[in-house]
């Protein structure tokens, strides 16, 4: 999946340097030794910081097939597939957790694919960059032309991110798919977690993206 | 079209009886019960093995052949001389690394290389089994192979290799001993034949039977072969191998040795020239009754078909850990096929890998120079040496 999460990876790997801050949030919420599907998993960075720091049993699911044969060569049980065509084939609860890391922007139907997650998974972990962000609004409102971020380096015309939200925006289609919130998360600009106990309204401005955990109601 | 020379023709048929290399030879005691019903025995399977095998025995894998291939995956052909037919990928250093890992190969049941097959001679009669040989499938196939590994001392095998109807062999493995099969890795393969690939097989038994000296099936017997039969069926076979864009990439419509057409049934085109040395060369190792047995076991072959129409049923519960491999030119098997096998696997919970590779040399591309196809093998096969504890 080609989304403005994995062009941050493709610098990343070339210097070796930080992990990148929703993966260390993303690693947190994942128990040891779960069994994790991270769809749309890049290179693999996520899948190899949770086998060799938590050991987990991770699978991948990943469209591009660079992506995929890099993993696959490095030994990750990785498929070269589609969020939206391919999560329809694992039964129910056949994972602890289903991660959705940067990607939801990039589906064609995210409300099915999030389904699909609370269906197949436990729990599933989403982060996506928060089309609410102050930034973004500020360039909306001042420029009057689509908004660009380092995050989000595309142009309308080539972007493979086609369903952009706002934190907002993605609480209430956890309410339409009746699902439980167990944790959230907004990272600032910075990769630092904005505060904790803000409102839902503080963090759609000051979150550049966001990280929830949830739950399919059983 | 020119007749092959005899000598090596005359070395292939050695091979059926008295293979180079090893031979598992089992008994009346040990008779192998095919699909179709009847017990072989006695039988013999011809195979090589590479490297060794570890103290613990958890090091062997099982590289598996395709249609015209045979044992003789990393060591001199001994029909041609040439090279085995996969050794870019193994021996010491190798993606499949015989300074690690135990390699066994062995030829197919319904095989000419030594395992035996129609051109074997028939312990009953002294004469060649040719037709009357029952016929085999790929559950067959890989029966004999499991009675190999048992022979050896094996009992889990640490994975299974192989392309096309080497993968239908991986997957029938996979299927019906998930216990012995630590890893797997079928590549450029299907679960089940195509009506597409039928077809092609078809038109290339037609050939061989209608080729006077086939003879219904006795020429051995008879003293002849049905050469020009096989060499078309070959040469059918071998354009579906391979794809538009590598023959145009190989040959456009360059002409063989002329500057202009010869208005004749010549060949001026640099591909027919190219098809009738394949053909002519196949004829050299290969038998034809062989042949159309190992067509017809692909043909028969429908994982699905014997776990109630549901290919995930065959994998349900499996601890092995799969790589499925396809090629983007691959028409033959297309990389359709490859996600059926994916889509079963995911179903059933099991652990899998799927790298479609780009290339553009259609079915073949397994056998040549793939960096991708190596880096993902070795990654794949050391990842779960990892797991399996070999060191």
């Amino acid at each position: 999946m080609s989304t403005a999460g994995t062009t941050t990876d493709l610098t990343m790997r070339a210097v070796p340097g930080p992990i990148r801050a929703d993966y260390l949030v993303v690693s947190r919420l994942i128990a040891p030794g779960s069994k994790v599907l991270d769809v749309g998993c890049g290179d693999g960075g996520l899948l190899k910081l949770l086998r060799d720091e938590k050991g987990v049993d991770g699978r991948g699911i990943e469209l591009s097939r660079e992506g995929v044969n890099r993993c696959v060569a490095e030994g990750l049980a990785v498929i070269q597939g589609d969020a939206d065509t391919d999560l329809a084939f694992y039964p129910d609860d056949a994972f602890d957790v289903v991660i959705l890391s940067q990607t939801i922007q990039a589906t064609r139907a995210p409300r099915v694919v999030l389904e699909h997650m609370l269906r197949i998974g436990k729990q599933a972990v989403v982060s996506f960059p928060n089309f609410g962000h102050w930034r973004l609004r500020l360039q909306l409102v001042t420029r009057g032309r689509m908004p660009t971020s380092e995050n989000l380096p595309y142009h309308w015309y080539d972007t493979p991110n086609i369903h952009f939200c706002t934190i907002r925006d993605f609480v209430d289609l956890v309410r339409e798919v009746e699902a439980v919130i167990d944790h959230s998360t907004a990272l600032d600009a910075w990769g630092r977690e904005v505060r904790v106990n803000a409102p839902w309204w503080f963090w759609n401005f000051f979150g550049e993206q966001a990280v929830f955990k949830l739950r399919g109601k059983r | 079209m020119a007749r092959p020379r005899r000598i090596s023709d005359d070395l292939a048929r050695q091979q059926a009886d008295h293979p180079a290399g090893e031979i598992a030879r089992f008994g009346v005691d040990e008779p192998l019960l095919l699909d179709a019903g009847i017990s072989l025995a006695p039988f013999q399977i011809a195979y090589r093995t590479y490297g060794t095998l570890n103290a613990e025995k958890s090091n062997a894998i099982l590289v598996c052949h395709a249609l015209t291939g045979d044992q003789h995956v990393a060591s001199n052909n001994p029909v041609t001389g040439k090279p085995g037919w996969w050794e870019i990928m193994i021996g010491p250093g190798k993606p499949i690394d015989t300074d690690r890992y135990f390699v066994i190969s062995s030829n197919v049941l319904g095989g000419c290389m030594g395992t035996t097959g129609p051109a074997s001679t028939d312990p009953a009669t002294g004469q060649p089994y040719g037709l009357s040989l029952p016929l085999i499938t790929i559950p067959d196939m890989v029966r004999a192979q499991a009675m190999l590994v048992k022979r050896l001392g094996i009992d889990t095998l640490f994975s299974v290799v192989g392309g096309s109807m080497g993968g239908m062999q991986v997957l029938q493995w996979a299927a019906q001993y998930r216990d012995r099969v630590f890893s797997a890795m079928p590549i450029a393969t299907a679960a089940r034949h195509s009506a597409q690939n039928i077809a092609f097989h078809e038109v290339g038994r037609q050939a061989i039977m209608a080729d006077p000296e086939w003879r219904g099936g006795r020429y051995l017997a008879e003293g002849t072969r049905p050469l020009a039969g096989l060499a078309v069926a070959r040469m059918a076979a071998h354009i579906t191998y391979l794809s538009d864009a590598a023959l145009h990439r190989k040959f456009g419509r360059r002409f063989q040795d002329r500057d202009a057409p010869t208005f004749s049934f010549d060949a001026d085109f640099q591909v027919e020239s190219y098809l009738r040395y394949q053909g002519e060369a196949f004829v050299e190792r290969f038998d034809a009754n062989s042949y159309l047995y190992v067509t017809r076991a692909m043909d028969y072959f429908d994982i699905a078909a014997d776990h109630g129409s549901s290919l995930a049923k065959a994998f349900a519960g499996t601890r092995t850990r799969f790589c499925v491999v396809s090629f983007t030119s691959d028409w033959l098997f297309p990389t359709a096929d490859s996600r059926q096998v994916v889509h079963a696997l995911n179903a059933a919970g099991a652990s899998v890998s799927f790298a479609e590779i780009t290339s553009d040399k259609g079915h073949d591309a397994f056998l040549l120079d793939e960096p991708e196809l190596f880096a993902i093998t070795r990654g794949f096969l050391e990842s779960a040496a990892r797991a399996r504890g070999i060191a």
